[in-house]
């Protein structure tokens, strides 16, 4: 008998846990003209939903931590209120 | 073969050995320690290729098997009551990533009041994690029932817990037959994994799963551990075929001819049950001994096929499932036969805690109060 069981074990792709920008309450909205593109955002983005070429967000993963709008020296990063949009 | 005269945990620690495991893990705790005295001694010798991880708890004990088991590893620990208990957490990681692994339980007492001595609070604690429970009653089916494990735990991919009485097994010694090394290789061929964590790979092991993805893992358990029941005699049927030896399938039953009184028991004390059946049979009662040799799955479909409709069913129960007014054997044969709606009868006692004696004569004395209750 040989059965292929239900095995817990995972390669990391986008997705892999579920769609995680559904928990989020605020939102990053990044202001391109004071954005002079030293990368900081994208190198301190815990989720990685930051591109690197046009610092577009990931809204479908991006979880509203607001690490970005902390650590950009232009403070180009607002957080907005997810109502509030 | 070859006959051996030794302790239950040498005949525990011989089996380990001849299945090959890759890797070992343990802590010592009475009366499981000889265990792993003994692996440790057969690796540092040279008799078991294998790896050795001296770790500092059960907790640890058991998180370092299940991660050997997951790189693919044959893997083997060993433990008893507290540490037991102690794994407990890891004992669900264990069963709910699907994990192939074999651990002896010596079975003890479990604290307050600090007790040494066998009973099954340890094993039954343990119950809804998720493990397939062997009990084994003598030193020969403690050999037999290890080797027995690892090949169920590769077919159904379930963790399977060997249990066997603290003492009464652990520490006498037995006359019991060893099996030749080319007939337990052809039983247990080198385990070869369907998935294993691996560098090259790059996959992770037990992540985040949303509710939906949760629910097909642990339905897929539920379902499977029932359905190992059929391959847990199968596999005993196999083993038999290629040894000669033989313990039943699901039950060990003693004396089954025109019988109406069944007396249900685990470990050890199933054995000493036999000699109660013999006094009973004596004064005319129409008894037989029905030994479980698998606690989890749990035999219920099995156990109303072996009871006639007027059976009287008595659980002796070596443990306390707090709070129902008896033990496990009780609430779960009750459970099982519910839907036969006819004149069987359930009665049970707990007895044995803490190693308390059980001879013959107090078993069937115990059988005959049941009976009385019954009436």
């Amino acid at each position: 008998m040989h059965k292929t069981v239900l095995n817990p074990v995972s390669r990391p792709q986008p997705g892999a846990g579920g769609p995680t920008g559904t928990w989020r309450s605020q939102r990053p909205v990044v202001d391109h003209d004071k954005c002079n593109g030293c990368l900081f955002c994208w190198m301190f983005c815990p989720e990685g939903v930051v591109g690197r070429d046009d610092r577009a967000i990931d809204l479908d993963y991006c979880k509203g931590c607001g690490v970005c709008a902390v650590e950009c020296p232009q403070h180009a990063i607002t957080m907005v209120r997810e109502e509030e949009r | 073969m070859k006959k051996m005269l030794d302790t239950g945990n040498a005949a525990c620690a011989l089996a380990v050995k001849a299945a090959r495991v890759d890797f070992v893990a343990a802590y010592p705790i009475t009366p499981q320690t000889s265990v792993a005295e003994k692996l440790a001694s057969y690796i540092s010798d040279g008799d078991l290729d294998a790896k050795y991880l001296p770790v500092e708890s059960e907790h640890s004990a058991m998180s370092a098997v299940s991660a050997a088991a997951a790189v693919g590893a044959r893997v083997f620990t060993a433990t008893s009551s507290q540490g037991l208990l102690y794994m407990h957490e890891i004992l669900h990681y264990a069963a709910g990533g699907r994990l192939a692994m074999v651990m002896a339980n010596v079975n003890r007492a479990v604290c307050a009041p600090w007790c040494l001595y066998v009973d099954h609070q340890d094993a039954v604690s343990q119950r809804d994690t998720g493990w397939i429970q062997l009990f084994a009653a003598t030193t020969q089916e403690i050999y037999d029932s290890i080797l027995l494990a690892y090949k169920i735990t590769e077919q159904v991919h379930i963790p399977v817990m060997v249990n066997y009485d603290g003492f009464l097994l652990s520490h006498s010694m037995m006359p019991f037959e060893t099996v030749d090394q080319d007939l337990i290789d052809r039983f247990l061929p080198p385990y070869q994994p369907d998935w294993r964590l691996h560098p090259q790979w790059g996959g992770t092991f037990g992540n985040v799963t949303p509710s939906d993805q949760y629910v097909p893992f642990r339905t897929s358990l539920a379902a499977d551990i029932v359905a190992a029941g059929d391959l847990i005699v199968a596999a005993a049927e196999e083993y038999r075929d290629l040894t000669g030896h033989w313990h039943g399938g699901l039950f060990d039953i003693y004396q089954p001819e025109g019988a109406e009184v069944f007396l249900l028991s685990m470990g050890s004390m199933g054995k000493e049950m036999e000699l109660a059946v013999d006094i009973l049979r004596q004064q005319g009662i129409p008894a037989a001994g029905l030994r479980l040799r698998v606690f989890r799955p749990f035999p219920g479909v099995e156990l109303a096929k072996v009871l006639p409709s007027e059976a009287k069913l008595l659980c002796f129960d070596r443990n306390c499932a707090w709070g129902t007014g008896g033990g496990a054997l009780l609430s779960e044969a009750k459970a099982a036969l519910f839907n036969r709606r006819d004149k069987v009868q359930v009665a049970g006692q707990v007895m044995g805690l803490g190693g308390e004696d059980l001879p013959a004569q107090y078993l069937a004395d115990k059988a005959l109060e049941m009976l009385e209750v019954l009436k």
